[in-house]
């Protein structure tokens, strides 16, 4: 699956691209995680809050960063 | 050995080694600046780390967790009523961009799925200026009238340049189609009316521990001042028993910390003590707290982490640059004067247009201003260098650029020296 994590860069941003790796890498997914720090990229996703997570292009967490069990929760019902 | 890797860090040393070679130690005017930014950097930790920057550190965490970002943007959508579109993109700043690195986002996201131009730029320039932390430290700091004009000045202002983007860009707003706003979560844990009792608590926390001496012996200032350690114990003791009520921690931890603080307060003629072990027990009881609080203290964490170290570097250079009050720094106080002195027209535009391009990190711009005041900068131009600051920055311009294109920016940047200015000006002249 193709993770997305939408953000400029701050410290938020990394957090959770780092807890949406630990989560899926946990899990044994599958998965490409890309970052995605343009802003017209971002506002194309819809997305105003950030840091935000798209899994496979749809968005699932905008303006947090939840726990590594709410994200292994995310990714599990979306497979 | 390959060059192509490793030329940056033979630049890095060698340049390091260079700026040592020919530092002017010795130089009276280097020494005493290098000394001017260690006295400044411990007035800093003495006055303002402990009784304001931890507090407002806890509110601005609060903010973030326990305020929901939805309820507010839901304001800021493509169909909201234009006009509470403006007031509420006014304002909102103080409770959505809480850390600087979120307002561009929202600013665009308000540009093309929202308001429009109009708010989105409305929210640009009032966002960075009105967010608690930066409140509470201009007032602390720079004075009570600089912190409220600033913050008065930004709501207002920010809602002129709105509405003028949007009459001088009007076709292309109407051509433009907004695309769909994709909402963040909303999840509201509690009713307003708690919120804002526990967001009374900690501000009340905050006001009194910092409430200044007055200059008046008597009068009502001056009794609030001599009641100020009571009524911030007051305030504490509420905040304890609604942690206790509302996020379920432990009775007796909370219990043990007031008695223990209490002891601390009735053994020491010295409050800070008591105010250390209360802000050190809160530590522990929200860190280790798996709910709510938790997520209270580890966003209050995180901004602190964010914000202190930037501050720390801005408060040295501030200091080696500009000096203390009435103390010179490297740059002559001559020079500081010349340029922003006094309450001109060329002052105040000089200030905004400084301001305008040069990059402030979160909260740094406070210590700046205050070097150059110290140094004769009128309170005109502060506040003029003050509102145009952190709204914009040669960095963020570049963003901006690539949200509005270059005519709407340029006509922004325009927008924003002029009013800066002329609030400058305006404020000058009444203090």
């Amino acid at each position: 699956m193709k993770l997305q994590v939408l953000g400029t860069g701050c410290a938020k941003c990394n957090n959770l691209a780092q807890a949406a790796e630990t989560a899926a890498s946990q899990l044994e997914l599958d998965y490409e995680l890309e970052k995605i720090t343009d802003i017209n990229q971002i506002t194309a996703f819809g997305v105003m809050v950030t840091p935000a997570l798209a899994i496979d292009g749809v968005v699932k967490v905008a303006g947090k960063v939840p726990d590594i069990d709410e994200l292994k929760a995310l990714l599990l019902t979306w497979q | 050995m390959s060059w192509k890797s490793e030329w940056k860090k033979l630049a890095l040393i060698v340049s390091v080694f260079l700026a040592f070679f020919y530092l002017p130690v010795g130089n009276e005017r280097f020494d005493s600046a290098v000394l001017e930014a260690l006295h400044l950097t411990k007035w800093y930790a003495q006055e303002h780390v402990l009784l304001c920057l931890i507090p407002a550190f806890f509110i601005a965490g609060a903010i973030a967790v326990f305020i929901s970002q939805a309820s507010v943007m839901q304001y800021l959508g493509a169909k909201a009523n234009k006009c509470l579109a403006y007031s509420v993109a006014s304002v909102s700043g103080s409770i959505l961009a809480v850390c600087s690195c979120t307002v561009l986002p929202l600013f665009a996201g308000i540009y093309r799925m929202g308001a429009g131009l109009g708010p989105a730029t409305a929210f640009l320039y009032s966002g960075p200026a009105i967010n608690v932390l930066a409140i509470v430290m201009t007032a602390r700091i720079l004075g009570l009238e600089l912190g409220l004009a600033r913050a008065l000045g930004a709501v207002v202002f920010s809602v002129l340049i709105g509405l003028l983007m949007h009459l001088i860009f009007l076709k292309e707003e109407q051509q433009k189609s907004a695309q769909q706003m994709l909402m963040p979560d909303e999840d509201v844990k509690r009713p307003l009316w708690q919120n804002a009792l526990y967001f009374t608590c900690m501000i009340g926390i905050l006001v009194f521990a910092n409430w200044g001496k007055p200059a008046e012996e008597t009068g009502i200032w001056a009794s609030v001042y001599g009641a100020k350690w009571f009524l911030t114990s007051l305030f504490a003791l509420a905040l304890g028993f609604l942690l206790v009520r509302w996020f379920a921690i432990a009775c007796w931890k909370v219990l043990i910390l007031g008695l223990l603080v209490s002891a601390l307060a009735v053994a020491f003629d010295q409050p800070l003590f008591a105010f250390s072990a209360a802000t050190i027990g809160l530590v522990v009881i929200t860190s280790t707290d798996k709910g709510e609080a938790g997520e209270w203290f580890s966003s209050s964490w995180g901004f602190a982490k964010q914000i202190m170290p930037l501050l720390l570097v801005g408060v040295l250079i501030a200091g080696v640059l500009l000096g203390r009050v009435g103390h010179e720094g490297l740059i002559p106080s001559q020079w500081i004067s010349m340029a922003v002195g006094g309450n001109s027209f060329s002052a105040n535009l000089f200030a905004s247009l400084a301001g305008a391009f040069m990059y402030f990190a979160t909260l740094t711009e406070v210590p700046i201003v205050q070097g150059l005041m110290g140094n004769g900068m009128g309170k005109g131009p502060a506040l003029a260098l003050l509102l145009a600051g952190p709204a914009l920055s040669l960095p963020n311009m570049l963003v901006i650029r690539s949200v509005l294109g270059t005519r709407k920016l340029l006509v922004f940047v325009c927008l924003v020296v002029l009013m800066s200015t002329i609030s400058g000006i305006i404020f000058g002249n009444i203090f």
